[in-house]
């Protein structure tokens, strides 16, 4: 069955011209709970009938918060409460692997894959960005990887994705202090690939994706192939890493300090 | 190189532009939270212009805790 337009809950899709637009869109920012799992495994169960009658994707959120803040950790929260610590690790499980076999299904389109950044692209939102080909970033983008701070380690497949992209020095730097990073570091460091003007980032990456729509798809999509490969075995041993890290005291302390604490700051170090 | 209170005052002249409200409003000791009821993903917002205004990169850890705009000037002055 041809899906080439859809809104969903959290998102919605359409195809013109040869480019397909993901456009995230849940309040506040884009946060990653059941609600957009379920809507991007859709979008992921669509792509090869996608794939067949386009040559880009551009992701890009419709909130003006960001692209996304990551992980919706009030529903998290909530879960780990009403849940004993054992059941509660094989659901983070079996939710870690759908969120893989999703965002792998994405790195590895045949579509070349256009990220277009505003705002907000923290964690689980930064994660789903690294997924995408290029990174176009707003000038008042920031990036960041804030799990440390909740006695976590990114569990989407950021720390491998990054790893790909930038020097593991820079991957140290941003894991190992939580720290945000601005669209300028970004583009210095070569995690983004152009920058755009403030509210610019949407028709820098419909540009970049009409230029892309020139080649011949399979030439483009072999290119892709070979240059960016799927890092699994990694992808799976940070799984691992997440899960074995969950039970531990400090992430329910992060999540109750994240939630609870109605801090005026909860996505400041 | 700007003095402490020249930073101050261009600080105060971002923060007012880009939450839309007047700069005569708005003091160095101001708990910019309080004053400009905004949230943390607000904050980092200014932060970013901050960046970009004075061409520096401001580990947002080190303004974890800063809630007036003078120690922020501060921050930012350190860097320059």
């Amino acid at each position: 069955m041809a899906i080439d337009e859809y809104q969903g809950k959290s998102l919605s899709w359409a195809v013109a011209d040869g480019i397909v637009e993901l456009a995230l869109d849940h309040p506040r920012a884009n946060e990653i709970g059941l609600t957009m799992l379920e809507d991007l495994e859709r979008f992921a169960a669509a792509l090869p009938d996608l794939e067949s009658q386009a040559s880009a994707l551009i992701v890009y959120s419709k909130q003006k918060a960001g692209f996304s803040a990551g992980a919706d950790l009030v529903q998290l929260y909530t879960f780990v409460q009403q849940t004993d610590a054992t059941s509660a690790v094989k659901k983070v499980r079996e939710f870690l692997e759908r969120i893989h076999a999703v965002l792998n299904r994405i790195d590895m389109s045949s579509l070349t894959t256009i990220g277009a950044v505003h705002g907000v692209c923290f964690g689980g939102g930064f994660e789903l960005a690294l997924t995408c080909d290029l990174i176009v970033a707003d000038k008042m983008a920031r990036f960041c990887f804030p799990e440390l701070r909740l006695g976590l380690i990114p569990g989407f497949g950021g720390i491998p994705r990054l790893k790909r992209d930038v020097s593991n020095g820079v991957v140290r730097d941003l894991l190992l202090t939580g720290r945000s990073i601005n669209a300028t570091k970004a583009l210095d460091i070569g995690l983004a690939s152009q920058l755009a003007a403030e509210g610019e980032a949407l028709h820098v990456a419909r540009a970049t994706a009409a230029q892309v729509t020139k080649f011949d798809r399979g030439a483009s999509a072999a290119a892709k192939q070979f240059i960016k490969p799927l890092p699994a075995e990694e992808l799976r041993r940070e799984i691992d890493i997440f899960c074995r890290l969950f039970p531990q005291p400090a992430v329910i302390q992060g999540l109750h300090k994240f939630v609870e604490e109605k801090s005026p700051y909860p996505y400041l170090p | 190189m700007k003095n402490l209170e020249q930073t101050t005052d261009e600080i105060l002249t971002l923060a007012a532009t880009h939450f839309k409200v007047p700069r005569a409003t708005l003091q160095a000791s101001d708990d910019f939270f309080k004053k400009l009821g905004i949230d943390s993903l607000q904050a980092l917002e200014l932060l970013t212009r901050i960046e970009n205004h004075f061409g520096v990169e401001l580990p947002d850890y080190e303004v974890a805790g800063v809630s007036d705009f003078r120690t922020l000037a501060t921050r930012i002055q350190a860097r320059l």
